[in-house]
């Protein structure tokens, strides 16, 4: 399998997993009378929000090269190496077909950068980026990719670059394989008792006895609270 | 067409179910009394999985959290927003206002940020100090029993520092500064500001045997499932409902006026079920308003009747009138020691460990009133936006600002948590001139007329704006850190928020005992109408640099315990 070809069925896959979600083109056939999956994600939405997110699956933003294109440049953007996964892998690219239609805002600078990207690519390899050999698009993305360094004349593409940057980092480090791998460790429950001691030593602070009078003795979480008249707790 | 009538009359009807209603609620039902609970939006129940969003990851969005449909995205718990399809509001004269509506039960306390400061003594009697606004027609005396009594009911965690204006309560204990907070301890220290650990309606501590105690997700404005952050919902009106109390709950069901007989009492009120579209009519000896202060004002001035020609207890014209929000001012601040941080579960409570509370001195001051600091950052789970101010953080540090490949990642996880936000959020001076009132050409899709806005600020509030930005670069020098961004100038306010971003919205229907100046009492019992009360922030004289909703929860126990002797005494 070539690069190209790899590539395709990666995003295939993410943006089918996309429109699996909202059940409206799966090529799964299920026997009759089985129980339709819940349309959306279950996240707590209100009707009026399950009816938006499943208006906003069932259009569809970025023709097939734009989608393909975006997946070449978010794995360039974060590519997949020994120690890590691609942007494509944490399925970034569905991601990006849903901001865009989610925040309109991003829908003409997305649509008009990638044009812009091909004329570029066009004007110096004569072919489209994604036909590029990856020497020809990171001599591409080197123009671009790097504000305060761009040529006046490429400043369009700069804007694309960084904007297309910004939504692969968001969308691959706020996907589960991003979160492990930047090492954030909440949302779970547990009894928080302080910044680990070798932190705060680490950054040249000590918790002072003064104020620790006034914290939680995390023993005595589960007794009910009870004070004196001039509000000294005294359980 | 018709309006559908209920054949029984309660004893009090209570229109909205946020702190005011809740405690309202609570404390009437178990006076044995017969409750109408009108609330505009759906219920809500935080423990409903149906409804949860504590505990989703980002990914579980579509949009990472991202906030397109909701304001404060996806996950926080408020349904509604600055602006709610089919019910607007208008402004005029070039007035910027942005007014902050929680369709739900519980109304906006199922996200708010917990932050619960009871007013000081000082913050009562301003005029007395200042010369400037009004003095409370009570005093810190009259309200504190109500403070002790909402500390023990609700849970606070905070501690008993004996300062002026900040006065001790019945506390919780508090959790450990964070990393992040030990920083800010540090700068605000260097620049001479107090820090006091912060005080949240958030149990550290088991207060009684039904709610949880915090599970430490940082949470909270996503309403807590297991009840551990103070919400309406689950720790005034679902407990009153189990208490055995009469509770009718009128959800999806939006007010538009008080209704009063031909001696200009108030018998009732019509709201409109947005379910079916149809009108009803409920029937009362007493009505309480615990709508809003602006929503509030606005059904008061909707209830024109022969003897209430400009509205229902508007005979001082001052419904409306005094409006006013906390100012709000904020920085953010990168700290290159806090780069490439080793990580470990740092969400601790939902918000902030420390605070600082007013520390200035007028007298020396060219502003009067003060702010409060409030602090955010640390290892937070990452959301839409994350990642996306690299090129500033590189930029900054004189490193290579964007590129490709997975030097990227290395930047990422060099500046995770790297950031700290300050926030003001302080006092302004209440003015008539600043006022929401009924728009003659608009109404929502209920067919209710809407609110029109005009508010602006005065040179106190971009003063003390100032005055923040200030100080939050001393205390950013003093941790070692960087101001991001431009010290906002005079062209842009200071960097004064617009009226309403604070979500503070105090004084529509101020007390006061002369019934030419004021609109309620000192029990907020209209002056003109004596079965109506007002139990939201709308009586408020001055807000203070304290957040409302402590206030708002003991003043509304105050007044539901002089409706119970009344009715009692057969006053109303």
């Amino acid at each position: 399998m070539n690069r190209r070809d790899s590539l395709k069925s990666i995003l295939l896959g993410s943006v089918a997993t996309g429109l699996a979600l909202n059940g409206c083109s799966s090529n799964e056939t299920k026997p009759e009378g089985m129980p339709k999956p819940d349309d959306t994600p279950l996240y707590g939405r209100t009707e009026s929000e399950k009816l938006r997110d499943k208006e906003l699956f069932e259009s569809i933003f970025f023709n097939e090269h734009e989608l393909l294109t975006i997946a070449v440049l978010c794995d360039i953007i974060l590519p997949k190496s020994p120690a890590y996964a691609s942007a494509t892998e944490a399925d970034t690219v569905a991601f990006i077909e849903f901001i865009v239609k989610d925040i309109q805002e991003h829908q003409i600078p997305m649509r008009g950068g990638l044009m812009w990207l091909d004329s570029f690519s066009n004007k110096l390899y004569n072919k489209e980026f994604i036909k590029c050999s990856e020497e020809e698009q990171f001599y591409i993305c080197d123009q671009i990719a790097y504000p305060g360094q761009t040529k006046p004349e490429l400043i369009q593409g700069e804007a694309f670059f960084t904007r297309l940057r910004n939504l692969t980092l968001t969308g691959y480090y706020t996907s589960k394989i991003g979160i492990d791998e930047l090492g954030y460790k909440g949302n779970t429950s547990n009894v928080w008792d302080g910044v680990p001691d070798h932190i705060l030593k680490k950054h040249g602070f000590e918790y002072e006895e003064e104020w620790l009078a006034k914290c939680v003795d995390q023993s005595k979480r589960g007794d009910v609270a009870q004070w004196d008249d001039k509000g000294n707790l005294i359980s | 067409m018709q309006i559908k009538e209920a054949p029984e009359t309660f004893d009090v009807i209570i229109v909205g179910s946020g702190a005011g209603g809740g405690m309202a609620t609570k404390i009437l039902s178990e006076a044995g009394l017969n409750i109408a609970v009108i609330e505009a939006g759906p219920f809500f129940d935080p423990a409903n999985p149906e409804s949860r969003t504590q505990l989703k990851w980002s990914y579980e969005s579509p949009r990472r959290g991202a906030s397109s449909t909701r304001d404060f995205g996806d996950f926080d718990a408020a349904y509604g927003g600055w602006n709610i399809e089919g019910e607007p509001y208008t402004k005029k004269n070039g007035t910027k206002f942005d007014w902050f509506r929680s369709r739900m039960l519980g109304g906006r306390t199922n996200h708010w940020g917990r932050i619960s400061l009871r007013f000081g003594p000082l913050d009562f009697k301003r005029k007395s100090l200042d010369g400037l606004g009004d003095d409370w027609p009570i005093s810190y005396d009259d309200v504190k029993p109500y403070y002790d009594k909402v500390d023990k009911l609700i849970g606070v965690f905070g501690s008993n520092e004996n300062l002026p204006n900040d006065p001790d309560g019945f506390f919780l204990p508090a959790p450990k500064p964070r990393l992040h907070e030990m920083y800010y301890i540090k700068g605000a220290r260097k620049a001479n500001v107090p820090v006091y650990p912060s005080r949240l309606s958030i149990l550290t501590k088991a207060i009684n045997n039904e709610r949880g105690v915090c599970f430490y997700c940082s949470q909270c404005n996503r309403s807590c499932s297991a009840y551990a952050d103070f919400s309406s919902g689950s720790c005034l009106i679902f407990p009153a409902q189990k208490s055995g109390g009469q509770i009718r709950l009128y959800t999806d069901s939006m007010v538009r006026e008080v209704v009063t007989d031909d001696s200009g009492k108030a018998t009732g009120v019509i709201f409109i079920n947005k379910q079916d579209r149809k009108e009803y009519k409920l029937n009362a000896r007493v009505i309480v308003l615990a709508a809003s202060a602006c929503s509030s004002a606005r059904i008061l001035l909707n209830s024109k009747s022969k003897i209430h020609k400009d509205g229902l207890g508007n005979s001082s014209g001052l419904v409306g009138r005094y409006l006013h929000d906390s100012t709000g001012a904020g920085r953010a601040a990168f700290v290159p020691d806090l780069m490439n941080r080793e990580t470990y579960n740092e969400d601790g409570v939902g918000g902030m460990h420390v605070y600082t509370p007013w520390w200035g001195d007028n007298k020396k001051l060219n502003f009067p009133r003060g702010y409060h600091i409030e602090i955010s950052g640390g290892l937070r789970m990452p959301a839409y936006g994350f990642g996306f101010d690299m090129d500033v953080l590189n930029k900054f540090i004189g490193a290579r600002v964007g590129g490709y490949g997975n030097g990227l990642r290395d930047d990422v996880k060099k500046f995770y948590g790297a950031i700290i936000g300050l926030s003001g959020r302080g006092e302004s001076i209440p003015l008539e001139s600043n006022y929401c009132e009924i728009d003659p050409d608009v109404v929502d899709e209920w067919g209710i007329p809407v609110l029109r806005f005009h508010y602006q600020w005065s040179k106190h509030e971009r003063l003390q704006a100032k005055h923040m930005h200030d100080t939050f670069e001393e205390i950013i020098d003093g941790m070692g850190g960087y101001a991001l961004g431009d010290m906002p100038t005079e062209a842009d306010d200071f960097g004064l928020l617009a009226p309403g971003r604070i979500i503070h919205e105090v004084g529509t229907t101020r007390m006061g005992n002369d019934p030419k100046k004021s609109v309620t009492n000192k029990y907020q019992q209209l002056h003109d109408v004596d079965n109506v009360f007002i139990v939201d922030a709308g009586p408020f004289v001055s807000q203070a640099d304290k957040n409302p909703t402590w206030t708002i929860l003991a003043l509304s126990w105050r007044t539901c315990d002089y409706i119970v002797g009344e009715l009692k005494r057969q006053n109303i």
